[in-house]
């Protein structure tokens, strides 16, 4: 076990380190300088030069990244060139947001999925079970934003239930932060749900028809009995799998919901960010994001192991 | 329909209100001062678009800043008002010698910072040379033709400029006359210290401004304890906060497709007022096919501008023929000169030798360059010209490839600065790259001249621009106000940046 988790530690400090030259080049490669920028139109030639200077984008470009990597081990990543003021803490407020949200909804979607799915697959021959399987196929087609938006037309401004948009921090007032955190995350979770009512519904079907299962009924355990105590925790695995992937799926998906919901995250920052060529800012976003992936399937991998007793003895 | 079509999400709301709804329907109080109830609310909550970067506009350009700080937290001298007029702001009065070359200030007693340091004389020789020796942006050089600041008394200052100059007071009234006291200039872009009538409580990038009222404001205090602006980046985004009660104001809505929900409804109002933000049609004066005045000429002919206003921006807006507004003193109504007459658009490209013109369009990605470009490439196409839409991102594609790099041969931008007629046209270096020769003695006398003569040469000046097709403007930009109906004292036009909020009150 402790080999499997040292390979995965390995795989990951090599994908980050390709991810951060990755990042940095195509910052490198889209149109548009960042100093003229940042000083708009009426910025005198001298000042342009002086202003590139400052930022350090006329330094070579090995000298830029690794002084960015470098910084990024420091938990430094760097002064904004629009703002001026240091990036890290920034970034941490606005992932603490997008956390918020995205996990939020992910519990929410998982509420949903795991009765629903499990439900679906045990009366997949009946009408209930055809209902949800069609309903979450439909949930799945629909994107977010256009829940988010018909979500807003419905409870903000046609009954007037929830506020529209905008962000309160827990700390400041906690009701009001559960009033404007409903609707996006019902907005992801509506679709989080859906998708992974599907996998859950897939994922329970299959164990239904192993032999193990078969034994454990014919040892007189009733069907739901056996579900619970041989089936679930098979079946986990593959929904285990899927939630990690979605999560880190649905940090960028929320960039979406962030700008209908008007909400201070990561996503707003990130497109904020690349529209004033805020180039230092976008990287150490992205980067985040990267990481957050990465950091993702990691656990997953050891969830397995401890989910899966087979694959602690193999290792 | 939502419902019937996804039962999860009526699920998902109704798990979601049962688990957590209990909590959150108790806490009633929205952070926006003017919530329901029959109490007036005491503060108020303004949408605008464009959050500044910063807060300092002497190292960073931009409106957004001007427009947040100048008026609200920092006052000049001069100021502008809704008629588009230079009045008394921190002078009560001003002089002007025989030479028109020396400006004598009498200053508002009593006055101070919001960090308590009392206003003097010093302080406006102090903002004044500091803006030659700290500010950074091309803003500047309007200070240029000051020569020498001499403190008379506390209350008394003379400004003698190296020439006369009628762009100098108007400049007063735009951030580059903004009054700094000396012990308040150590973080401008965090913490500015001004002598107006708020004071910054909490700045929040991309997100909000608030703003606290000083009660030692040496004039009529606003009526309202403090002023919010919250920047949205979508105009949907933004109807959707007043609608709900979020907020209480939208300044220059950016959608006026989104304004007649609010007409209808007796609780709020709609301002239409007019801006200082023209739409152009700028035609690159020193790139084939532009560079012929007869082809310039046939474009304007051939644009039909009350239809570019009803259809790209639902009527709002008025027709302009250059950068000289409604609000500029020297404004005449030139629209006369190209009527909208395609026969004649394409006798002018026939004589031309361009019966089969294609030219490229540079459309930033802007609402309202977006909306008129459609519109815009179908008159064009009347008269025989193609044109081809290339969408550049606004603003770095935009500002590298057109305003930088000359690469463009038509294109549409949003000009918001006042009385910006000769930056846009007396300079060929400028992205437009109109030949100025004939205007530029007639501009340079026009600026020393008494205001009489001012207003008379710059007249010229516009009639000139016109006369040689430099440009089109496709339309003057609307300034649309949404606000609560009983929300008093929003500036009905926007003639400079400044968002002046001063009059702000509750009825």
């Amino acid at each position: 076990m402790a080999i499997r988790i040292l390979i995965n530690l390995a795989r990951f400090a090599v994908t980050f380190l390709v991810a951060t030259i990755v990042v940095f080049l195509f910052m490198r490669l889209i149109p548009g300088d960042p100093a003229q920028i940042a000083l708009g139109v009426n910025a005198t030639p001298e000042l342009l030069e002086q202003t590139r200077e400052e930022f350090g984008t006329n330094r070579p470009l090995f000298v830029q990244y690794f002084e960015w990597v470098g910084g990024i081990f420091r938990g430094d990543f760097g002064t904004s060139y629009v703002t001026r003021t240091d990036i890290s803490p920034l970034v941490t407020d606005r992932l603490q947001v997008s956390l918020i949200l995205v996990l939020s909804a992910m519990v929410v979607a998982l509420l949903i999925a795991i009765p629903l799915g499990t439900w679906a697959a045990v009366k997949h021959r009946n009408f209930s079970g055809v209902v949800i399987g069609v309903g979450s196929q439909l949930g799945v087609a629909i994107p977010g934003f256009l829940a988010g938006i018909l979500l807003v037309m419905v409870f903000a401004v046609g009954l007037g239930w929830l506020p529209a948009n905008g962000w309160t921090a827990p700390s400041e007032n906690f009701g009001d932060f559960i009033r404007r955190l409903i609707l996006p995350v019902v907005a992801l979770a509506s679709v989080q749900g859906a998708i992974l009512t599907r996998y859950v519904r897939s994922a329970v079907l299959e164990v239904m028809s192993e032999d193990y299962l078969r034994t454990a009924r014919a040892k007189g355990l009733s069907k739901s009995g056996a579900l619970v105590k041989h089936g679930l925790r098979n079946a986990a695995i593959p929904v285990i799998t899927v939630t990690g992937v979605q999560i880190a799926a649905l940090i960028i998906g929320a960039v979406v919901i962030e700008r209908v919901f008007v909400i201070p995250g990561l996503g707003s920052m990130l497109l904020d960010a690349v529209g004033n060529r805020d180039l230092l800012t976008v990287q150490s976003v992205v980067i985040v994001l990267v990481a957050i992936t990465l950091i993702l399937n990691l656990i997953v991998d050891l969830l397995y192991t401890i989910v899966d007793p087979r694959l602690r003895r193999s290792a | 329909m939502m419902r019937r079509k996804n039962p999860l999400l009526l699920t998902a709301t109704i798990a979601l209100t049962a688990a957590l709804g209990l909590a959150g329907c108790s806490a009633g109080a929205s952070s926006s001062g003017g919530d329901s109830g029959s109490d007036t609310p005491t503060t108020a909550t303004i949408a605008l678009t464009g959050p500044p970067t910063n807060l300092d506009f002497t190292t960073t350009a931009g409106s957004a800043i001007p427009q947040a700080m100048m008026s609200n937290v920092y006052e000049g001298l001069v100021q502008l008002n809704d008629a588009g007029e230079i009045v008394p702001s921190l002078a009560t009065s001003w002089e002007i010698s025989d030479d028109l070359k020396t400006y004598t200030f009498k200053l508002e007693e009593g006055v101070t910072f919001s960090n308590g340091a009392a206003f003097t004389a010093e302080d406006v020789k102090f903002s004044f040379d500091r803006v030659k020796s700290d500010w950074v942006s091309s803003l500047k050089a309007k200070m240029d033709v000051v020569e020498s600041i001499e403190v008379i008394s506390d209350t008394e200052v003379a400004v003698t400029l190296s020439a006369p100059s009628n762009s100098w007071l108007f400049s007063l009234a735009t951030p580059v006359g903004a009054i700094f006291t000396p012990e308040g200039v150590a973080d401008l872009a965090n913490t500015p210290v001004g002598t107006g009538p708020y004071t910054v409580e909490k700045y929040t990038p991309n997100e909000s401004i608030v703003l606290d009222t000083r009660d030692d404001y040496w004039g009529e205090a606003p009526g309202v304890e403090g002023v919010t602006l919250k920047y949205f980046a979508d105009s949907t985004a933004t109807t959707n906060a007043l609608q709900t009660g979020d907020i209480d104001a939208i300044v220059n809505l950016q959608a006026p497709e989104l304004v007649s929900a609010f007409e209808a409804d007796d609780k709020f109002k709609v301002v239409d007022g007019t801006s200082s933000g023209e739409v152009s049609l700028s035609l690159n004066n020193q790139a084939a096919p532009f560079d012929d005045v007869r082809v310039r000429q046939a474009v304007l002919y051939a644009l039909d501008k009350q239809a570019i206003i009803d259809t790209a921006w639902n009527g709002y807006g008025s027709a302009v023929a250059t950068f000289a507004t409604p609000t500029d003193p020297y404004y005449e109504d030139l629209n006369d000169v190209y009527p909208y007459d395609p026969a004649k658009a394409k006798a002018l490209l026939k004589e031309a030798g361009q019966e089969n013109l294609t030219v490229e369009y540079t459309v930033p990605t802007r609402p309202y360059a977006q909306a008129v470009s459609e519109i815009v490439v179908s008159q064009l196409k009347d008269v025989g010209i193609t044109a081809t839409i290339k969408s550049a991102e606004f603003p770095a594609v935009w500002i590298d490839e057109v305003f930088t790099k000359h690469d463009y041969q038509m294109t549409t931008v949003l000009a918001v600065e006042a009385r910006d007629i000769l930056t846009v046209f007396n300079d060929p270096n400028y992205y437009i790259g109109y030949d100025n020769s004939k205007i530029e003695p007639i501009a340079a006398k026009a600026d020393a001249a008494d205001e009489a003569g001012y207003i008379d040469g710059m007249k010229q000046v516009s009639r000139q621009i016109v006369d040689d097709a430099a440009s089109g403007v496709l339309f003057l930009f609307p300034n649309i106000v949404v606000s609560k109906a009983n929300l008093e004292g929003i500036p009905e036009n926007a003639i400079i940046e400044a968002l002046d909020l001063t009059d702000l009150r509750w009825d």
